[in-house]
């Protein structure tokens, strides 16, 4: 049987099977990912407002390097944090790392880029008149960012499904961070790389199949849940 | 004027419905992270080289050890010799388990570590493809070597390097100095492969090119049961082949490493040197593989069963004729009671009375 | 007497280019003042600078005889723009949208939404979607929005421009029954509608009051050369 047929038909068996290692190795990604991506928001949404609604010196500047940032390889972002956040480096005192709370920072700082250009180009395509009516009609300037962003609303979501997705199927930081660490910091990502170098090319690609069904589930269901624009 | 369409501004149903999917993936996230979670327990970490990690024996220690210590959770970071000593001089592992006594030293020296002790062996072999193009087969290492740099060169054979910087490159680069080869210069050789990763992905190299390469018994075993590789071993023996484990204890002195958690790193290696270490050693392999991958080193020397390979251990491994020098010693009590005089027997000048002699050797109380 | 809303020489260049040079105007309530001249004339400019909306060069509004800067013509004006936007959802959110910002309580909203789509005959039509009206619909929509506010003055962007006359029609009394009690400044080129709704007028030609007046007057003999071509449909920018 070819590799790839044995990996679906025991991708399958691992999920009906209720393997308890392959459920935490999935939990933990969804975990990681899914926090870094809304700790990214809590200052990505922020910053991308600003970037969109204000005029300042040097904005242009601004902008490019968020787009630019985008495409940072994660082994090079996950290199700098890792001096950043050995116990012999400035942050070393939290003991971050090969922890989970070790990934999460360093995917909420590669995602980040994603959410403020998307969202900040969101931002941007939203009617400008929109801003005249909210403040005609009595709105403060909080609640005139609060009704544009509200108008954006899908185009901020889909940035921060597109952050999720480059999160959940990250390696770099996760294996530089993580350490892929059985049982603690071991993501579908890192056990791929792990069974891969292993020669379990059967399991690695029943795991790659693991990811590409959650990413791709998650991704329909927030698609679904869009109702078509008339 | 032409109408601008607005932005799409999302609707009550659609964000509920968005909400419902980003809780349930939130929940069943957490939830299995949560269940999942070792609370209360300490971390100890422990910086190691692939070959140990790849042969799942690591998975079985970490489960024997803590069931024993219930207070301690043990992650092994495996990464290359090299950088799993340099994890360690960070102050990112508690302490390390390797297989290179050159750099084992330069740790003990450089401050970072204490409290070494050997504790297994096993020997490196030379695997091939099962025709030996260069003819290898039963001839020494130093012969083997020289006869592959020769097929080499007339293009009937391939080398297949670790080039990872890890414990079992450097035992390569060790062998190929003994015949008076410079490793750096072999680099640039189209004989010379180098896979620059883990054990398992070198060996599947050289399987695919038909080539030869250093691999230690543990790994190779492994990789053939699964058919990952037909390689075939052809030297086997040899004091040069010789591989030696030893666990080294961050010392907690040293200002990267104030943190380290020196009393779990103790309760391990005082574990490892326990009878209970040393038979997972002993057994480890024996089921999947007929022979195990490691031997207790331990339980060789109260034997004392093969004084020629204990010789040639301590030859390969000893600092200034011990396993651990007196100023690297710290909070070891007990630790060090094993060992060996200086040999007595090899240089004794005079005959030593029998009992004299195994009074001696024999372990201390 | 100082009237309700007053500018004195009003002035906004951008990039120095004057877009609106010392504009001295006047309005009360219970009348129509209308602001006409042609396309570029800058009735816009003047209408979102006494919304509050643009700041002037220099120059001043004032309210009740007191000056006031943006953030109080913005309590006092409310403006509706020459083509409608809707906030996505129904036409009650839009309605609502003000009074949801002053903490109306719900119990008042509704009733308040009810008689403001009363007043552009779209009684009923809480319910629907804002975006899916025709643009009629949604620019009475705008303008009941801009009522439910109760604002003391109403400033009206060409408000039909594009639309058809049976909707202009129900906006223009839609805004003559609100003049009956606030200020009511409409732009406009339009010059029957115009004649048809204004109390006063006053012609602004490159950034520049060059008259005003009572509509009568104004229609019958104006005293501006340009007037008299503007009202002849000749006058170019």
């Amino acid at each position: 049987m070819d590799p790839i047929t044995e990996g679906v038909i025991r991708a399958v068996g691992l999920i009906l099977s209720g393997d308890p290692e392959v459920y935490r190795i999935a939990s933990l990604s969804l975990y990681t990912a899914g926090t870094g991506t809304i700790l990214s928001c809590t200052w990505s949404i922020p910053i991308s407002a600003v970037l969109a609604l204000r005029n300042f010196h040097g904005k242009r500047v601004l902008k490019g390097l968020f787009n630019a940032a985008i495409g940072i390889p994660t082994v090079a972002l996950g290199l700098y944090l890792y001096l950043v956040l050995s116990r012999s480096g400035p942050l070393g005192s939290f003991q971050f790392l090969y922890t989970p709370n070790a990934i999460i920072i360093g995917q909420s700082i590669l995602v980040s880029p994603i959410v403020v250009s998307f969202s900040a180009s969101a931002l941007e395509s939203v009617d400008p008149e929109l801003r005249d009516l909210a403040r005609t009609l009595g709105a403060s300037d909080l609640q005139t960012y609060g009704a544009i962003i509200k108008e954006a609303s899908w185009g901020v979501i889909l940035a921060v499904m597109a952050a999720f997705n480059r999160a959940f199927g990250e390696l770099g930081i996760a294996m530089m961070l993580g350490g892929n660490i059985r049982y603690v910091t071991r993501l579908l990502t890192t056990a791929i790389a792990l069974e891969t170098a292993r020669g379990e090319i059967a399991l690695s690609i029943a795991l790659s199949f693991i990811l590409l069904a959650i990413t791709i589930s998650v991704s329909v269901a927030v698609n679904l849940a869009r109702k078509p624009t008339s | 004027m032409t109408r601008r369409i607005s932005g799409s501004a999302i609707t009550k149903i659609e964000a509920s419905v968005l909400i419902v999917i980003i809780v349930g993936v939130a929940a069943v996230a957490t939830y299995a992270y949560v269940t999942f979670q070792s609370p209360g327990r300490e971390r100890l970490i422990v910086s190691t080289t692939t070959s140990l990690y790849e042969t799942g024996f690591l998975d079985e220690l970490k489960v024997k050890f803590e069931a024993k210590y219930t207070n301690l959770n043990v992650s092994f970071i495996s990464q290359g010799t090299g950088l799993a000593i340099q994890t360690a001089m960070r102050g990112d592992a508690d302490m390390i388990l390797v297989h290179d006594p050159a750099r084992e030293v330069q740790f003990l020296q450089g401050g970072y570590g204490v409290n070494r002790k050997i504790v297994a062996y096993n020997f490196f072999i030379i695997v091939g493809p099962s025709d030996d193009p260069a003819g290898i087969a039963g001839k020494s290492p130093a012969e083997a070597l020289s006869t592959i740099k020769f097929a080499g060169l007339n293009g009937t054979a391939v080398w297949v390097s670790r080039g990872d910087d890890s414990g079992t490159h450097s035992k390569e680069k060790s062998l190929w100095k003994s015949i008076g080869l410079d490793p750096t210069n072999l680099r640039a050789e189209p004989w010379y492969l180098e896979a620059g990763s883990g054990m398992t992905a070198t060996l599947k190299l050289a399987n695919e090119k038909r080539g030869y390469t250093l691999t230690d018994i543990g790994s190779y075993l492994l990789n053939f049961n699964n058919q990952n590789i037909d390689l075939v071993k052809l030297v086997e023996s040899g004091k040069s082949m010789l591989n030696v484990y030893s666990v080294i204890a961050g010392d907690p002195r040293n200002a990267n490493l104030t943190k380290a958690n020196f009393e779990g790193s103790m309760l391990l290696i005082r574990y490892l040197v326990s009878n209970e270490g040393q038979d997972l050693f002993a057994n480890f392999g024996v089921k999947d593989y007929g022979q195990p991958l490691f031997k207790p080193y331990l339980e060789l020397v109260e034997s004392n069963s093969d004084p020629e390979l204990i010789q040639w251990i301590r030859d390969l491994a000893f600092i200034d004729g011990s396993e651990c020098p007196d100023q690297d010693r710290y909070n070891a009590a007990g630790l060090y009671s094993m060992e060996l005089t200086p040999p007595v027997l090899a240089v004794a000048p005079f005959a030593v009375p029998r009992e004299i002699e195994s009074w001696i050797l024999s372990p201390k109380a | 007497m100082t009237s309700l809303l007053e500018t004195v020489d009003l002035t906004k260049q951008y990039a120095g280019v004057p877009v609106l040079d010392r504009v001295n105007i006047a309005a009360d309530p219970s009348k129509i003042t209308s602001i006409v001249g042609v396309n570029g004339a800058g009735k816009t400019t003047l209408l979102k600078i006494l919304a509050g909306l643009i700041a002037p060069t220099s120059g001043r509004v004032s309210v009740h005889g007191r000056e006031c800067d943006q953030d109080q013509l913005r309590s006092h004006c409310t403006m509706v723009f020459q083509r409608s936007v809707m906030f996505g959802g129904s036409v009650r959110d839009n309605v609502a949208y003000g009074l949801r910002i002053n903490k109306t309580p719900n119990s008042e909203i509704a009733e308040e939404v009810q008689a403001a789509l009363a007043v552009v005959n779209l009684e009923g039509f809480e319910k629907r979607k804002a975006r899916r009206l025709s643009s009629g619909e949604q620019q009475r929509v705008a303008i009941a929005r801009a009522l439910a506010l109760d604002r003391e003055i109403l400033l009206f962007d060409e408000p039909t421009a594009n639309l058809d006359p049976a909707n202009s029609m129900i906006i223009e009394r839609a805004i003559k029954e609100s003049a009956q009690t606030k200020v009511v400044l409409l732009s406009t080129h339009n010059l029957s509608q115009a004649r048809r709704l204004s109390d006063r007028v006053i012609h602004l030609y490159k950034g520049r009051v060059i008259e005003e007046g009572e509509a009568a007057s104004f229609f019958a003999s104006p005293k501006d050369e340009r007037s008299k071509l503007f009202i002849n449909g000749e006058l170019q920018f």
